[in-house]
Parts: structure tokens; sequence; C-alpha cells
């Protein structure tokens, strides 16, 4: 079957910096894979070529079947690709609830107003506050909920976990968890080794703009010295 | 008589009621002014132009085509709006990725065009346009006349104010409007159309002129230099509430517009300059204006 997401050959750009130069990378449906590399390598510039807010791309990124090349920002998410970026992007001239409403609707099988609820308590408690009066957890949570109610397929997810409490961390872990057994596919780009490690079927370890290596999660221990070496941890 | 400050109070009232309907005036124009700077980071100098186009789409629909005030206060704002999409659509879009400055002389270059326009074809001279025979006379307020028309004015751009504002705060398309003014690329991200988004914006600012506009039709001389005339208080009332501040273009309006008047009571000699001087001052002491967010 083919993969849900296939990268061939990415290549991109901010203005004349060169950044990412060839990546090669597949998304299984149903998968959850993780992005390993140092600061600086391309992890995010990855993550938003594939959205499309990186217009100044060569090289084919297929979704689902489909061309993205030539699909504009504002259609990438009713292709079924969702963003969560790093610096997760809540409104602060719009309430918890608002920001939660915010992103369309754009294919069924998200999650009801309900459910997410049900997932995020604290959202439903807090739901009439300015969105950026939440802790940096529950900003965090927020930025996730909010692409669970619009049914994309594929979410997308850059450094989660940053700059949270290990009891925060945890809780995201589970969430993520809950989202696969529910069958979404999940691209994420992690520093937090021992989250990923918990999280994901697979991994990528990116360098200097490409993928250097590709291995599931089952291989893990006998690639820690290759990891230390290349991740400098 | 009744005095008060040393002043009769048939006075007082009058230019507080005088600085009220000019107050309408700039809380209508700064509100289109700062719904447009606020989510295209662009200053809208053709804004007073919108406004004059306004009073002259009711003035010239009447005398071409018989449709009567009512009508027009409704058909002038759209076909204006209409005309700002357009022009946003075809020309001030493909300024947005350079220098902020190019869509200030872009709007300026504008508002020049059309007023020359009008100029060269209906002369500098104002033109009359009467009172809608429903809101014609007066009625005695006892310390006072108060022509009806001018009331109305009040009323309705009060209501299109609150309007305004609830549709920014309080809907969808509002939190659309609110979220890409924070993060267009995000909210592009999410999967809404940013650029028509930006279109939108920029036609309903043009319609609010507009609106104030055919407002101002019967109250002010139909001239091609009338918005003009206009523009340059309301650029000082938007420093002084706040660039991209909704509520506070509104709150500001209405407060220099009474300030302005009441200095005509008190020390007339200083009405036309009043509001300068308090923006000069809003300047040194809070530099993003008194409801704006960041310095």
């Amino acid at each position: 079957m083919a993969p849900l997401l296939q990268v061939s050959n990415l290549n991109a750009w901010y203005g004349e910096s060169h950044v990412l130069h060839g990546v090669d990378m597949t998304v299984g449906e149903g998968e959850t894979i993780t992005i390993l590399g140092r600061n600086g390598v391309g992890k995010t510039t990855t993550l938003r070529t594939i959205v499309g807010i990186i217009r100044e791309r060569k090289g084919e990124i297929r979704f689902a079947g489909k061309d993205m090349a030539n699909v504009p920002l504002h259609r990438t998410a009713h292709n079924g690709i969702g963003f969560v970026p790093e610096e997760r992007g809540i409104f602060s001239t719009l309430t918890v609830e608002e920001n939660l409403m915010l992103p369309p609707v754009v294919a069924e099988g998200g999650m009801s107003l309900e459910e997410i609820y049900e997932l995020f308590p604290n959202l439903l408690e807090r739901r009439a506050s300015p969105g950026t009066k939440l802790s940096g957890g529950e900003q965090q949570m927020l930025a996730i909920a909010r692409i669970l109610r619009t049914g994309v397929k594929l979410l997308i997810l850059d450094e989660p976990t940053e700059g949270l409490a290990p009891v925060i961390v945890q809780r995201i872990g589970e969430v993520l968890k809950t989202l696969k057994d529910r069958g979404m596919t999940v691209l994420l780009v992690e520093q937090n080794f021992r989250f990923a490690s918990r999280v994901a079927d697979r991994f990528y370890l990116m360098d200097h703009g490409r993928m250097v290596a590709d291995f599931p999660v089952g291989e893990l221990p006998g690639k820690m010295d290759m990891l230390h070496k290349v991740l400098g941890v | 008589m009744t005095m008060i400050f040393g002043i009769p109070l048939q006075a007082f009232l009058g230019q507080l009621l005088i600085g009220l309907i000019n107050g309408s005036f700039y809380a209508l124009l700064s509100l289109g002014l700062a719904v447009i700077f606020g989510l295209l980071r662009v200053i809208n100098f053709a804004h007073g132009a919108q406004y004059m186009l306004g009073a002259f789409a009711a003035m010239l629909m009447l005398e071409y085509f018989g449709i009567n005030y009512w009508v027009a206060l409704i058909l002038g704002p759209i076909v204006v709006g209409l005309f700002g999409a357009i022009i946003e659509r075809t020309m001030l879009s493909r300024l947005y990725d350079l220098d902020p400055l190019y869509g200030l002389l872009f709007t300026f270059g504008l508002a020049l065009t059309i007023e020359g326009t009008f100029r060269y074809l209906y002369g500098a001279a104002g033109q009359p346009y009467s009172v809608p025979a429903q809101l014609a006379g007066g009625t005695n307020l006892g310390f006072m006349f108060l022509p009806i028309y001018r009331g109305w004015v009040v009323v309705v751009s009060l209501v299109a104010c609150i309007g305004t504002w609830l549709l920014i705060e309080k809907t969808k398309l509002g939190a659309y409007l609110r979220a890409a003014t924070e993060n267009p690329v995000l909210v592009q991200a999410f999967g809404v159309n940013v650029p028509v988004l930006l279109t939108l914006t920029y036609g309903l600012g043009a319609a609010l002129a507009a609106f104030a506009g055919v407002l101002a039709a019967p109250i002010y001389q139909v001239s091609p230099l009338m918005g003009s005339n206009i523009i340059i208080v309301v650029f000082a009332v938007v420093v002084v509430g706040g660039m991209g501040s909704i509520m506070g273009a509104i709150l500001t309006g209405y407060m220099l517009g009474i300030a302005e008047g009441l200095t005509k009571v008190f020390y007339p000699e200083a009405s036309n300059i009043v509001i300068f001087v308090i923006m000069a001052i809003v300047l040194l002491l809070r530099p993003a204006g008194l409801f704006g967010r960041d310095a």
C-alpha cells in the first residue's frame, strides 16, 4: 500500500540560504514518526515545507496520492494535513473556545467538542479565558486539541514537549497514544529523546538538511552509540 | 438664564451636541481605518476619498436614478465597498510583501486621483443634498432646538459602530479577522483563505467610510474635498486611540468630537487645534495610544 505521505528529494530555501538538501521520507497510515536531529539541521523547515508555509521548494510531496506542489497554503488543511507549530500559535485576542473552534472542519471523523473537553478537562474549565492566559502546557494541549476537531488525517507537531514540566510531557504522551488508537497518523519533531522513544513507531535521523538514517523503535537500543554521536547528547 | 462654568447652558449643550455629531463621523471613519490597519497593516489614505465617494454616490443616485436617501444609505456603501474590494484585489494586494510605505503611498495616490477626477467633473464647490422628508424639521428639547436629522446621525452611527464591534468581537468571521491580525500564516495553514479575508476587510472599511459619507451628505455640502478636510482629524483620532484597537477608535472618536465641541464654548480660538494638541500630548505620554496594546 502506498504511504500516506511520501516526500522525495525535497529541497527548500529561505531566500538565498539552501536549507533542505534532498529530504526523502515516508509516513504510513496510522504510523507515528519522529524526526530526530541537532538544532539547525532542518527539522522545523522540513515540517513547514510539507505544510506549505515555505514555498521556495523543489522535489515531490505526495499526500494521500495527491501531488501537493501547487496546492495553496489555505488548501493544505482541506487535503488532510493539520499543523501544530513550535511556538504553538495560540491567539491572545481569542478566548480558549474561540481558539478551539478557529480551524475549519475539513473532513468527517474529527473529535466533537464534547470529546475534546473530555480529553482536555482543563480547557473546558478555562474556555472563556483569553487563549494566552493558559499555562504553557495548557496552551500546547489547546494547540493540539484544535487540530483534532478538524478531521485531518495527518497531525504534524513541532517539538510538542519543549519547555514543559515532566508531568505535562507525560500527559501529552498519553494524548498521542489515544490518537494512535483512533488511527491518527502523526509526524513530529522532538528533542526529548525519552519522550520520543515512548510514542514513536519509527525514527528518522536528520543531519545537514537530509535524512541520514531511518529505523523502527525496536532497533533503537542498537543505534544508541550512533545517535549519541550524531545528536551530541 | 442658566449658566454653567460662566457659559450659557444653551451654548454649552449646543456645542456638546455638535461635538457629538462630529464625533460620530470621527468614530465611524477611524473605526474603518483601524479595521483596515489591524489586518492589512496599510494606512489607508484613500479613506477620506471613500467617504467622499459615499456622499457623491447618494447625490448622483438621486440625481440620475431618483434613488432616495434610505436606499442610498444601503446601496452607497455597497457600491463603494465593491470598488474598494476591486482596488484591493487588483492593486493593493500586490504591495503586501513590500515596505508598508508603499501601501501608504498607493492609497495616497489613489485618494488624489479620485478627488482630482471628481473636482474635474463636478468642480470644487459643494452641492446640496436635502434632508429626507421623514427626518426634516426639529424638536425643542427645552434647553435647545435639535434638528431631527442630527439626532438620527448620532443614533445610527452609534448603532453602526456597535454593530461593527460585535461583528469583530463576537462572530466566527470576527474570530478569523482577529486571529489573522495576529498570525496570518498560521490562520491560512488552518485552511482559511486569508487573501479573500483581506479583500473583504478592505471592502468593509471602504463601505464604512461611504456609510459615513451618505450620512454626512445632508449635513455638509457634497464636495470633492470633503474627505481631505476630515481625514487629517480622523488620522489624529486613530493615533490618539491606538492603531488597530477597534473599541479604542470608536471611543476616541466620540471623545475628541466632544472635546472639540466644548473647546468651541470655552476657548473658541483653540477649537481647530485642540485635537492635535491632545494627539501630541498622548504621543509623548503613551506612544501606543490610549487603547493601544503594544508600545
